[in-house]
């Protein structure tokens, strides 16, 4: 039995809130702080697992629904995703679209639950994440389409195992618009600068966070835990699109893949320091952009 | 070919005897003689599909090019199968529906047309000759328009009779001038006998463009949809269910049962169902997303649904020319899939909508909202339907989208020219849609069920009857079984697939649909593993909360401390962004006075998205229409004797031209 993909999958949860103190941590470089440590992740979510619940008494199943929903979705779509070249734990023809819906699951259980607040701040935040994600799925479909023609291949770890270094040489542009693509879409899913702020005060701007407002204790846990995962999940394949690295040996493939991971959290954090958020009427345009170069890409690649 | 008959024979005779009995048996003969005659028709149609051979029976029958034919063959078989299993669950619900919202009194004929619906359907599914299945077409839009109307005191109820009406009469004229040239061209209307495999490019191309226009009136595809979002929200729930979930699927049957009889299908043939089921389905979900109606928003989604599958069949067609059979095969296959999953989720969701009517008295989305803890069963079952219908796993709604998706996936592989491009514009429009539909149905179901009631209506509303819930939760339940168990309703289509893939030209498929047959299995093992992971969420939290403080408090809104539910978020205000965005599409108008200066006085907001295509194309046109036709009113003019003249005349010129 090969143990490689089942172990890089239990990395990946277990290194996935890390990638959040990284970006946090560059942020405070940058901004000249020292900032939250790099483990502050997982220091959130051990203090959230031992609180009680408050819930609104407005609520009803659906908003308890939406954390364990979103988690059970994140995690599945987590075993799909190859990682440093090793094929993922669940791979089979047409498993990117098993990732793309069910990352579209979790979003929807999360939008019934914030509406189920009957918060307007809520509501209007469910509203944006609707639009933004319907504007963004395109763009990610098509980077499969692409990675898949580039493969002759239709799944998700031929696709990612196909790329090698030497990819890079000859297909340089389709591989170079298939990353930026897929980039935006990894910072547009996972509410970041500049479609969405993390860190904002002001509920009427955020997008993602006032969405799970009434959340708190192991609910907010499982919410925090699975947008740990999904930044994960689209990371990795930001970094298998990006850093193809194949030494053979499967141990070093998976260490240069997490560095690569952490690398990615830099280069977060760098766009968020350096960025301002767009504003909201400008983000489908970003996004359009996306399904564009994706697009672009596919057609590109001679079959 | 027994069952089937017995099945027609008993539907007609419970829609009869409704006639005929008393006040108090009427709905119970009508619901009877349906459920009896559905489950023989469903006997009838899965064993077909279970690998019997077809079934026929042909009779003579003295009309010129008629032949009293019918036969259930594989692709008839998959068409019956969402019909007799819709078909009771709505007679169920409709029987105690019926009888709440109308006493059981004054429901006159609706049984009878119901059942003539039904029959009518049944017989254009199995008509095996163009003389009957014209007959049978009009009898099921006939049915349909009567049906329609059943509240025909309410003015708009009219309206939307005749828009319908009129409709399906403009594309029945278009399929009766397909087959009369096909009777020519082929030689015999007998689709058995009919011989169309040497027909010119030309009429080929003409006959499929004709059947493009009549079936996709029927089926509401863009741009010939208009009638759909008039006649579903006038029509009865369970009868907007039967006609959504299974009339309108007679276009793409229609559609499919031609295709088989024309030539080998040209590139053109594919790239123009992509395309017009791309615009369908971006369309009908864009219309859908301005609604405010419950009804009208479901039956926008039917033209969406439509362009999903219209969308399937035009990448098998491209896959099939292309010489690409895992294309074909899989286009297909999720076509058909999505012919069965639309009519049980979209049954399910009017039911359900039919259902919040019912209790709330009104389907306008801004005023309702709360309604999942008043009517708990209804809320989980339209739930269901809304997550089937954005296509979501674990549910039905995903696994055909996935095959039409994998279609369109391996189209791209190592497709050039227009057929990548065929592939790119399926998968993103693919996306496009998904995305789109999630909107629109956290919409729905977020202002119907959650938050707080935003009227007294919706306040005091209470749960249905268990009559109307059962039928729910039956098609809630059937949409959850196919999402978990795709392979084995896979290899319940291996008999279509074979007869499409034959009648396109492509080897036998078994390779094929053993690699969609695997995807699909693993698809399902990514399902149940979802639901293990979901289960074991949901027991880590249990554990977690156990013996801590769990309270109750209210909605946090920044610190407010007397909010109301006329704060909450609206279905127009959230669909409003991508209304926005869309506004060169969709064209929303909004009327009313915003508040304004320092001290605002009363202000009011009021927003509307009348159909674009039939104030921008079919109004004007019409209108020229009556203008023409208006120059001919002086042959109408009521004096009876210048009618007799008519009449004469009319006798004198057809006796001259006789015996010239």
């Amino acid at each position: 039995m090969n143990w490689a993909p089942l172990l890089l999958y239990l990395a990946a949860i277990a290194l996935a809130p890390l990638l959040g103190g990284v970006i946090a941590k560059t942020k405070a470089f940058f901004a000249g702080r020292t900032g939250a440590p790099l483990l502050q992740g997982y220091f959130d979510l051990a203090k959230l697992l031992r609180k009680g619940a408050v819930y609104s008494a407005t609520t009803s199943w659906v908003f308890r629904a939406g954390p364990v929903l979103s988690i059970g979705a994140v995690a599945v779509a987590l075993a799909l995703v190859p990682m440093g070249g090793t094929p993922a734990p669940l791979a089979f023809p047409g498993d990117f679209l098993v990732l793309a819906y069910l990352l579209a699951l979790a979003r929807f259980f999360t939008v019934i639950a914030a509406l189920d607040t009957g918060s307007a701040f809520e509501g209007m935040g469910a509203s944006r994440e609707a639009q933004f994600s319907a504007l963004a799925e395109p763009g990610l479909v098509l980077c499969f389409f692409a990675l898949a023609r580039n493969a002759d291949a239709l799944s998700l770890s031929a696709g990612l195992g196909a790329l090698s270094p030497g990819a890079w040489r000859s297909h340089a542009a389709v591989l170079a618009l298939v990353a930026a693509a897929l980039f935006i879409v990894f910072l547009a899913e996972n509410a970041r600068i500049p479609v969405d702020d993390p860190t904002t005060h002001l509920e009427l701007t955020m997008i993602h966070e006032v969405m799970v407002l009434d959340h708190g204790g192991p609910d907010l846990a499982l919410i925090e835990a699975a947008s740990w995962l999904k930044l994960w999940v689209l990371g990795a394949l930001v970094v298998g699109v990006v850093v193809p690295v194949r030494t053979g040996v499967p141990v070093m493939d998976g260490g240069v893949f997490v560095a690569a991971m952490l690398l990615l959290g830099v280069a977060v954090g760098v766009v968020e320091s350096a960025m301002a958020r767009l504003r909201l009427l400008r983000v489908p345009q970003l996004l359009v952009a996306s399904g564009v170069l994706a697009a672009l890409a596919t057609v590109l690649i001679s079959g | 070919m027994g069952a089937f008959l017995a099945a027609l024979g008993l539907v007609v005779a419970g829609g009869v005897a409704s006639l005929l009995t008393g006040r108090r048996w009427r709905s119970r003969v009508a619901v009877a003689g349906i459920a009896a005659g559905s489950l023989c028709g469903l006997l009838a149609a899965l064993r077909v599909l279970a690998g019997a051979a077809t079934v026929a029976l042909h009779v003579p029958w003295r009309v010129p090019y008629g032949s009293f034919s019918l036969a259930i063959d594989p692709l008839s078989a998959l068409f019956l199968a969402p019909l007799f299993v819709l078909a009771p669950a709505a007679a169920v619900y409709g029987g105690r529906y019926l009888e709440e919202e109308h006493g059981g009194g004054a429901i006159g004929g609706v049984w009878l047309f119901t059942s003539l619906l039904i029959v009518g359907i049944a017989v254009v599914f199995t008509a095996r000759n163009g003389v009957l299945f014209l007959l049978a077409w009009e009898v099921m839009s006939v049915a349909a328009y009567f049906l329609v109307t059943f509240e025909h005191h309410r003015d708009e109820v009219r309206e939307a009779g005749w828009t319908y009406l009129v409709a399906t009469h403009l594309g029945t004229a278009f399929l009766i001038a397909m087959f009369l040239l096909m009777a020519r061209a082929g030689g015999s209307l007998d689709f058995d006998r009919m011989r169309l495999g040497q027909a010119s490019p030309a009429l080929a191309g003409l006959l499929f463009g004709l059947a493009v226009v009549g079936f996709g009136t029927k089926a509401g595809l863009v741009p010939f949809h208009v009638w759909l979002p008039e006649a579903h929200p006038a029509a009865p729930s369970h009868v907007s269910a039967l006609m959504s979930g299974v009339m309108i699927k007679a276009g793409i049957y229609g559609l499919l049962r031609v295709l088989l009889l024309l030539p080998p299908p040209p590139a053109w043939w594919g790239w123009l169902l992509v395309a017009m089921g791309l615009v369908s389905g971006v369309g009908g979900v864009l219309y859908a997303l301005a609604q405010h109606d419950l009804k009208r928003l479901l039956a926008y989604h039917s033209v969406e649904n439509i362009g999903i599958i219209t969308l399937g069949l035009g990448v098998g067609l491209v896959g099939a020319h292309a010489g690409l059979p895992l294309v074909a095969l899989a286009g297909f296959a999720g076509a058909l899939l999505h012919v069965l999953n639309h009519a049980l989720f979209k049954g399910l969701l009017f039911l359900g909508a039919g259902a919040v009517a019912h209790a709330a008295g009104t389907r306008d989305l801004d005023h309702l909202g709360g309604l999942g803890k008043r009517m708990p069963w209804t809320g989980a079952a339209f739930l269901i339907g809304s997550a089937a219908i954005s296509g979501l796993p674990p549910l039905n709604g995903f696994v055909s989208e996935f095959l039409i998706y994998l279609g369109a996936a391996a189209a791209a592989l190592t497709g050039r020219g227009a057929t990548l491009a065929a592939a790119v514009a399926g998968g993103a429009g693919l996306a496009l849609i998904g995305g789109l539909a999630l909107a629109c149905f956290t919409k729905a179901f977020g202002s119907v069920f959650l938050g707080d009631p935003r009227s007294p209506h919706a306040a005091h509303a209470v749960e249905v009857a268990a009559a109307l819930r059962l039928p729910m939760a039956a098609l809630a339940a059937a949409c959850v079984a196919i999402g978990l168990g795709a392979p084995l309703v896979l290899t319940g289509m291996t008999g279509v697939l074979a007869q499409l893939a034959q009648g396109f030209g492509l080897p036998a498929p078994d390779a094929q649909i053993a690699t969609l047959r695997s995807a699909l299995a693993w698809v399902a093992l990514a399902s149940l593993t979802l639901l293990a992971a979901v289960a074991l969420a949901v027991l880590a939290r249990r554990f977690l909360l156990r013996g801590r403080t769990v309270t109750a408090a209210p909605t946090w809104g920044c610190g407010y401390a007397a909010p109301t539910a006329r704060m909450q978020y609206t279905a127009s205000s959230f669909a409003q962004p991508l209304v926005d965005l869309f506004r060169p599409v969709l064209r929303t108008a909004a009327f009313g006075t915003p508040p304004s200066g320092a001290f605002p006085g009363p202000a009011s907001f009021a927003s509307a998205t009348p159909d674009p295509v039939d104030r921008g194309l079919y109004r004007p046109l019409f209108a020229g229409a009556a203008a023409l036709f208006g120059r001919l009113r002086w042959v109408q003019h009521g004096r009876i004797q210048l009618y007799l003249l008519y009449l004469v005349a009319t006798l004198l010129i057809l006796l001259l031209w006789k015996v010239r």
